[in-house]
């Protein structure tokens, strides 16, 4: 099925754009295991087809492809809390190191006296 | 004799520092003062340095509660026994200094706060102001099983150990309000005493009546989620 053929391209050009920004150093390893999982599981869910069903009707979703959008939304709000904690962390680290500069100037400036 | 640090915090105060620092140090000639410029746009920092004050000139504008933090930290390296905070407003008399400091030199609390609601005060705030206040007060003391009357004061002292603690620890975002919960969670003891308080010499609140229930939601949402956090106080 063209879908099918379509989700396989996607997740694996995906994949292969994220296996190059971690080689080219665009991407940090830490911020990429995400990325990876998604991908990876996109592709398993695209090449195996009646695991995505399985899975559909179990869950008791009839049509399955809507539940593969599911699976992006969780993986994007995933992805986006990820983002969240991260940019917490960087506040905070930003923060002190604003207070350490503004502590050093003035122990520089007490110095030159 | 105990090393006390007046911190200051200031941004954009030009129009009341030239009177705070004179006055702290009028009445309390051996606290060195320093004064956390928080990256203001006008003459405050040269203001102070000019009347004597250490200044900590920050390189961009942090907020109230990461530039009162540096203060802090300036406070644990330098090895002072008692921080006092003072608003660069004016509104914090400095002839009150001497009480916010003689419980913590007797060991009676860990932190002790300026309360414009103890005894004879003139203060009078507006209605929408004093219910805000109320609630606050309310709150918090039901939090910390203490009773606070005046949470929003930022007119503090505080000890050594303290000192560390805000160091490493100090909320960003409702300082006055959000640090005794934090404080209690870290097992130190607060106490209250009466100051008289000026009104504010210059500038405005920053908080508009207007604002001032949405305002009143975010600290309450903010320190509901402070009781939820995991305080390590290191030894």
């Amino acid at each position: 099925m063209t879908i099918q053929i379509l989700a396989i391209i996607v997740s694996v050009v995906l994949f292969l754009v994220i296996i190059d920004l971690i080689r080219r150093g665009r991407l940090k390893e830490r911020y990429s295991i995400v990325w990876l999982a998604a991908s990876a599981v996109i592709f398993l869910l695209s090449i195996w087809r009646g695991l995505l069903e399985g899975i559909s009707l179990w869950l008791g979703v009839f049509y399955p492809p809507s539940f593969l959008f599911l699976i992006a939304f969780f993986f994007l709000l995933l992805i986006v809390l990820h983002f969240s904690v991260v940019l917490s962390r960087i506040y905070n680290e930003n923060k002190r190191l604003a207070q350490e500069i503004g502590l050093l100037r003035t122990e520089v400036k007490e110095l030159k006296k | 004799m105990s090393k006390i640090l007046i911190i200051i915090p200031a941004f954009n105060e030009e129009a009341t520092i030239g009177s705070v620092i004179p006055s702290v140090k009028k009445e309390m000639p051996d606290a060195d003062i320093v004064v956390v410029n928080d990256g203001s746009h006008d003459k405050t920092s040269q203001i102070a340095k000019t009347l004597g004050a250490v200044v900590i000139d920050l390189p961009y504008n942090l907020g109230i509660g990461a530039a009162m933090q540096a203060g802090y930290r300036f406070a644990k390296s330098m090895g002072y026994d008692i921080a006092v905070q003072v608003d660069a407003d004016g509104q914090h008399p400095a002839n009150q200094i001497k009480n916010l400091i003689k419980p913590i030199e007797d060991n009676k609390a860990d932190v002790i706060i300026g309360s414009r609601f103890l005894g004879k005060g003139e203060y009078k705030p507006s209605l929408a102001r004093l219910v805000g206040m109320t609630v606050f007060a309310k709150v918090v003391s039901f939090i910390i099983k203490n009773k606070v009357t005046d949470t929003t004061s930022g007119f503090r002292a505080v000890n050594k150990k303290v000192v560390n603690f805000f160091s490493s620890i100090y909320p960003d975002d409702y300082p006055e309000v959000e640090a005794l919960v934090l404080l209690y969670k870290a097992g130190f003891s607060i106490m209250d005493t009466a100051v008289i308080m000026d009104e504010r010499h210059g500038g405005k609140s920053s908080i508009t009546p207007i604002r001032g229930l949405y305002y009143m939601v975010k600290v309450l949402l903010a320190v509901f989620v402070d009781t939820l956090k995991r305080i390590e106080r290191e030894a």
